[in-house]
C-alpha cells in the first residue's frame, strides 16, 4: 500500500514538474500571453504563406486550428476550454453566436482596411452594421456537372436534377439546410421557408429525386465528382472551384430559381486572450494584396473589391464564381431558424434519406 | 496479503467504472429528458415512436443481423482452419494486423477499390460482366462492415476451438462419427461460448455504426448511430440524440443475456 502511494506521488510530482517546465519553455519562446494568436478556421481555408507573413510583420505567433462544420466550432467555443482569438463562422452561425453572447464587438476604428470591402457584403441581416463580424469569403450553392455525361441536358435549373436521364448519377452534399433549401427553391419557395405545408411538399419532391441520387456524402463529394463517379453534384461554389481545378471537363452553375448565398466572416469570440492581435489579424487579412493572394489560393470569392481588381481576369471575370449583382439579388442567405425548426429540417432530411425508391 | 490492501488495489477499477461507465450512462439518461431549448420534456420519447425512428431501428437491426451472420459465416471456417495451420501466431497476427489501421483510412481505401473506375469494376469488365454500381449500396456497406468486424469474430472462436480437448474429437471419430457429425455434434457445441461472445462483439457495435453509412453506403443505409451523430453534431439537439442512445442501451441490455448465457450452459 505504502509503495503504491509513493509511486502515485512520484507520478504526480513528475507530471507537475513537466507542466512547469513546459510553461517556462513556452513563455521563453513567446508562445503564451499577448504574443500568440489562436485562429480557428475551416480546413484549407487560408494561404499558409500569409500566416508566416503576418507573424513576420507583427511578431505575433499564430496558432492555427481547423474545424469542419459550424456546429463543431460552436460546440467547442461554447464549452470554452480553449482560447480562440479569431473564428470564421458562416452567416447563420454568427447570428446564433450573437444570440448566445459568444461574440465580442469588433472595434472598427482598429480596422481601417474595412474600406476595401464591397458595400454589397456589409451590413447584412445576420449582423447589422457588422458589429461583430468582418467578411472573409462568400459564395453560392449550385450544381457541378459533366456536360459530356449529361446526355444533352443543359443545366440551368434545379429541376434538371430530376431529369430521368440522370438515374443514379447525382451526388448530394450531406446537409439538411442545403438539400431542403434546394427542394424549396425548386418549388419556388424561399429556402428559409417554415410553412409546414411547403416543407412537406419539399420532402415529397425530394423523395421523387431518390431514384437519381447516387449518394449523399460529406467532403468526399469533391473527390468523387473529380473522379467522374457521378454526372452531377450539389456543392458549395468553393468546392466546385476545387473540383474543376482537378477535372477540366466539369462545369458549375447556380440555378435560375435561386439558391443560397453564404458568407464566412471573421469574428472575435468571447474566449479571446489577445484582442489587440485579433484586430491586427482582421485588418491584415483585409489588405487588398493579402486578400487577393488568399482568394487565389483558396478559390472562394473575396468580398474585397480592391483585391478583386488585383486578381487575374480569368478569376475575377468568371461569373460562375463572381456572379453579377442581378444574380446575387435572387439568392438568399440562410436565416437562423432556431433550434426547433432546424431540428425539424433535419428530421425531414432524415426521412428523405430513408426513402427507398 | 491483508484485506484492506486488496481493497486499495480495487480503487482504480471502481473509479474507472463510476467515471467512465456509470456517469456517462446517467448523463445520457438525464439529457434525454430535455428538448432542444433546454426545457424538461418527455416529448423525445414520444418522438422516438414515430415511423421515422421506428423504421430506422428496424433497419439498424436488420443490417446488424446481416453483418453478424456474414461475419460468422466467414470467421468460423477461418478460425477452424487457423487451428490446423503450422504457424498459428503468424496467421493470427496477420488477421489482427488490419485492426491497427485507422477505420477512416480503410473506408477511404474501399471508396477507391469499389469506385466506378476502381480495380473491382475493372476486373468485372475484363470478365465480361460489365460495370456495376458497387459503392453506395447495402452490398458494399455489409461487405466493408464484415471486413472490419471479422477479427473480433475470429478471435473468440479461435480461442474456444483451441480450448477443445483433442481427445474428444478422437473419441468421436473412434465411435464412428463422420467429420461432419463430429463438427456438428462435438466441435460446434463446445465452441458455442466463443460464437456467442464473437456475435456480441460484432452485433452491438454494428447496431450503432455511423461513419460507414455515409462513406460507403452514401447515406442509403441509415442506422440509429447516424441519427445520434446528426443530433449531437448538426441539430445540436442533445436531448433527442440521448433518447436514441437510451433506446440503444436498452436494446443492448435486452440482448446481452441472450448472447451471454453461453457460459452457464457450458458448465
Amino acid at each position: 500500500m505504502k509503495r503504491l502511494v509513493r509511486l502515485f506521488l512520484v507520478v504526480l510530482l513528475v507530471a507537475f514538474g513537466l507542466m512547469a517546465l513546459a510553461a517556462k519553455l513556452n513563455s521563453s519562446q513567446g508562445y503564451s500571453g499577448s504574443n500568440t494568436l489562436t485562429v480557428y478556421n475551416w480546413g484549407d481555408y487560408i494561404d499558409p504563406d500569409l500566416i508566416t507573413r503576418f507573424e513576420k510583420e507583427t511578431g505575433i505567433t499564430v496558432i492555427y486550428q481547423t474545424f469542419d462544420s459550424n456546429e463543431a466550432m460552436l460546440t467547442k467555443i461554447e464549452q470554452g476550454g480553449t482560447t480562440f482569438d479569431i473564428a470564421v463562422p458562416s452567416d447563420y452561425a454568427i447570428s446564433k453566436m450573437k444570440e448566445e453572447h459568444l461574440l465580442l464587438p469588433v472595434d472598427h476604428s482598429k480596422i481601417p482596411n474595412l474600406s476595401h470591402i464591397d458595400s454589397r457584403f456589409l451590413n447584412l441581416d445576420f449582423d447589422p452594421n457588422n458589429q461583430y463580424s468582418i467578411p472573409y469569403f462568400w459564395g453560392t450553392v449550385g450544381v457541378v456537372y459533366n456536360p459530356e455525361l449529361a446526355g444533352g441536358i443543359t443545366f440551368n435549373s434545379w429541376n434538371d436534377l430530376w431529369n430521368p436521364k440522370l438515374h443514379n448519377s447525382v451526388l448530394l452534399t450531406d446537409g439538411a439546410r442545403e438539400i431542403m433549401g434546394m427542394s424549396l427553391n425548386s418549388l419556388g419557395y424561399s429556402l428559409n421557408d417554415t410553412d409546414e405545408q411547403h416543407l412537406q411538399e419539399a420532402l415529397r419532391k425530394l423523395n421523387r429525386l431518390s431514384p437519381n441520387v447516387k449518394a449523399i456524402v460529406g467532403d468526399e463529394i469533391k473527390m468523387l465528382l473529380a473522379n467522374g463517379e457521378a454526372t452531377a453534384g450539389v456543392v458549395f461554389s468553393g468546392d466546385a472551384a476545387e473540383i474543376m481545378d482537378e477535372n477540366d471537363s466539369l462545369n458549375y452553375m447556380v440555378p435560375k430559381e435561386g439558391s443560397n448565398l453564404w458568407f464566412d466572416n471573421m469574428v472575435i469570440p468571447k474566449t479571446v486572450k489577445n484582442p489587440e492581435g485579433a484586430h491586427k489579424f482582421i485588418n491584415f487579412m483585409l489588405q487588398p494584396d493579402v486578400a487577393a493572394q488568399n482568394a487565389e489560393y483558396v478559390g472562394y470569392a473575396t468580398p474585397n473589391k480592391d483585391a478583386l481588381a488585383l486578381l487575374p481576369e480569368d478569376i475575377s471575370g468568371d461569373e460562375r464564381f463572381y456572379p453579377p449583382a442581378e444574380l446575387t439579388d435572387r439568392l438568399e442567405v440562410y436565416k437562423n431558424l432556431g433550434k426547433r425548426m432546424l431540428g425539424h429540417y433535419n428530421e425531414l432530411f432524415l426521412e428523405f434519406k430513408m426513402h427507398k425508391e | 496479503m491483508p484485506r484492506n490492501t486488496r481493497g486499495a488495489y480495487l480503487i482504480p477499477y471502481y473509479l474507472w467504472m463510476v467515471l467512465f461507465v456509470a456517469l456517462p450512462v446517467i448523463l445520457i439518461a438525464y439529457y434525454s429528458f430535455f428538448d432542444a431549448l433546454g426545457q424538461f420534456t418527455l416529448s423525445n420519447y414520444v418522438n422516438f415512436f414515430t415511423p421515422v425512428y421506428l423504421r430506422m431501428t428496424l433497419s439498424s437491426f436488420w443490417y446488424a443481423v446481416l453483418i453478424t451472420l456474414f461475419s460468422l459465416l466467414v470467421a468460423y471456417p477461418a478460425a477452424y482452419a487457423l487451428t490446423r495451420t503450422k504457424h498459428k501466431q503468424l496467421w493470427l497476427l496477420l488477421i489482427i494486423l488490419p485492426t491497427w489501421i485507422n477505420l477512416l483510412l480503410k473506408a477511404y481505401a474501399f471508396i477507391g477499390i469499389f469506385g466506378t473506375y476502381g480495380p473491382v469494376n475493372a476486373l468485372l469488365q475484363a470478365a465480361g460482366i460489365g460495370e456495376q454500381q458497387i459503392l453506395f449500396g447495402s452490398f458494399s456497406f455489409i461487405f466493408v462492415s464484415v471486413y472490419i468486424f471479422i477479427p473480433f469474430m475470429i478471435m473468440p472462436i479461435y480461442n474456444a476451438l483451441e480450448d477443445i480437448n483433442p481427445t474428444l474429437i478422437a473419441a468421436s471419430r473412434d465411435l464412428g462419427a463422420s467429420s461432419f457429425t463430429t463438427l456438428r455434434r462435438v466441435i460446434f457445441p463446445l465452441t458455442l461460448s466463443g460464437v456467442r461472445s464473437g456475435c456480441m462483439a460484432v452485433f452491438i457495435p454494428a447496431l450503432s455504426l455511423f461513419m460507414l453509412t455515409r462513406l460507403i453506403a452514401g447515406n442509403k443505409v441509415i442506422t440509429l448511430g447516424t441519427a445520434i451523430e446528426q443530433h449531437f453534431l448538426v441539430t445540436r439537439d442533445w436531448g433527442m440524440g440521448s433518447t436514441v442512445a437510451v433506446f440503444l442501451i436498452l436494446m443492448m441490455a435486452v440482448l446481452m443475456p441472450i448472447f451471454g448465457s453461453g457460459k452457464e450452459v457450458r458448465k
